[in-house]
């Protein structure tokens, strides 16, 4: 669980966040949505650690980030696990060789015990044929799963993916949502993912937070964002003709 | 104001490099494939450089040559001098700039824009000591390739001497041993030591900390370019004065 309390971050003079407070559950998907500079990758970074909000906090399981030394914080990073826009799987590497990096990097396992738990992985994203490929050889599709297994592989207990299914057609783009979110409840973890997608809203948004010039705006469920009458939100989720005579049909039969 | 804040940043840039070190294990691996990148695949390049400039240095000295009173050993004297002084550490680095410098800008710059950089961070990895560390450690090794452009660059201009009719093999020979001083080969070597630094921390500097996209890319690796030789002129220029001044 990840507690957000009141957090403020600003860059020169420009105030970024502006006192955002919020909670997200264990063995939920928490979508954050909103325009582009509503402050989504902002809030996400500082969700990651790598910005230190000026005020407020934020605490994992009771951790507060910012109370914690050097080498906690260290820990605290290794129990979280993130997919980029971009995949950003490491060129060098082959797909094994990416996953598992991070069990090489920080754990004591044996050759053996660490493959065992690539193949693991890798089967639980369903690639098992593209161990010896490297990202430019896979699809874009491929890499997001390959960057799912590398997240996944330290069993960490927060996940956060930024924009996920960019630059995938809407086919894969629902294959990852749903990988993502089967994870989520199978190992219990805390999945914070920051999208502009509305079919992803849709189709796996359990918690929706929904950012507005650094405020949070509404949040809510999937259900409730159906109902809502905040005029920002509305405008935002039914902004395309498709959404508006979804949002019509829902109306006329609330009605 | 630029400049300090940048020559601050780079400072803050080696502690981190040197702080909370990666795992030995994996170390080992990435010294030994930057060792093979930087170190081995520079052998080429700057083998064929040296034989081809140190021909030409002996054909231009025994081409100056106009009065009978000069002798003859001059031309094995000054491209010894020539190659082991300036040619082979400051020359060959510039070289290196080009070819070291643009590879390490452009590939650290290429991780950082696709993201490479901030999954290392994410992971609590120290992203500076897994990218620069092993390339300051293969880079100790430069002045080993250095002595080889030594020896070739000398070679080449006994070769274009004798076999251009500009000397013989003994007028070469005896210049190439005339009033040697040992300490200009330490000299040599402790510029390349302090070159091999630059060359491995300012265009890692200009990769990791850049902005922007795929053309910002190729516009570290030029500005990286230009800063490593302007700053290896400068300390060539520094050392000179304090070593041989």
């Amino acid at each position: 669980m990840i507690e957000v309390n009141n957090i403020h971050k600003s860059f020169d003079k420009a105030h970024i966040l502006k006192g955002v407070t919020t909670l997200f559950e264990k063995g939920k998907t928490n979508l954050i949505i909103g325009q582009s500079g509503s402050g989504k990758t902002v809030f996400l970074k500082c969700l990651l650690g790598l910005f230190i909000p000026e005020e407020g906090n934020i605490s994992y399981d009771g951790k507060v980030y910012t109370e914690l030394t050097q080498s906690e914080q260290r820990d605290l990073r290794q129990e979280m696990g993130m997919v980029f826009q971009g995949s950003a799987l490491f060129d060098s590497m082959t797909v094994a060789g990416n996953v598992m990096f991070p069990l090489e990097m920080f754990t004591k396992q044996g050759k053996s015990e660490m493959q065992d738990r690539v193949d693991t992985v890798l089967k639980r994203v369903n690639l098992v044929d593209a161990h010896h490929k490297y990202p430019s050889e896979i699809s874009g599709g491929m890499q997001k799963r390959v960057a799912i297994a590398r997240a996944i592989v330290m069993n960490p207990k927060y996940l956060f993916c930024d924009e996920p299914n960019s630059g995938l057609d809407p086919k894969t783009a629902i294959i990852i949502d749903n990988l993502i979110q089967e994870i989520t409840q199978e190992f219990n973890i805390t999945t914070v993912i920051n999208t502009h997608d509305m079919n992803s809203v849709m189709e796996i948004g359990e918690k929706i937070v929904f950012l507005k010039n650094g405020l949070k705006e509404w949040e809510g469920s999937k259900n409730e964002i159906f109902k809502t009458d905040n005029k920002a939100v509305t405008d935002f989720v039914y902004s395309s003709d498709l959404f508006k005579k979804v949002r019509q049909m829902f109306v006329e039969e609330r009605n | 104001m630029n400049y300090i804040a940048s020559i601050g940043s780079y400072a803050l840039m080696i502690k981190e490099v040197f702080k909370k070190p990666t795992k030995w294990s994996i170390m080992k691996s990435l010294i030994l494939k930057e060792i093979d990148e930087l170190i081995y695949g520079s052998l080429g390049i700057l083998i064929f450089i040296s034989f081809f400039i140190g021909g030409v240095v002996a054909i231009q000295t025994a081409l100056n040559i106009t009065s009978e009173l000069i002798p003859k050993n001059l031309v094995g004297f000054a491209t010894r001098q020539s190659i082991i002084l300036e040619f082979a550490p400051t020359f060959c680095s510039i070289i290196m700039a080009g070819k070291v410098g643009s590879y390490i800008t452009s590939s650290i710059g290429t991780m950082r824009v696709t993201e490479q950089i901030d999954a290392l961070e994410v992971m609590g990895v120290n992203a500076l000591n897994y990218l620069v560390f092993p390339k300051i450690i293969a880079l100790m090794l430069y002045p080993f390739i250095i002595a080889i452009a030594m020896y070739v660059g000398i070679f080449g201009g006994w070769f274009a001497g004798v076999f251009g009719g500009f000397s013989t093999s003994a007028d070469f020979i005896e210049g190439l041993q005339l009033d040697f001083i040992p300490f200009h080969i330490t000299y040599s070597f402790i510029k390349t030591i302090v070159f091999a630094f630059v060359l491995a921390t300012i265009p890692s500097f200009h990769g990791y900390y850049m902005k922007g996209g795929a053309l910002e890319v190729g516009k570290a690796s030029t500005t990286s370019f230009v800063w490593t030789s302007v700053v290896i002129i400068i300390f060539n220029y520094i050392l000179t004065q304090l070593l041989l001044g």
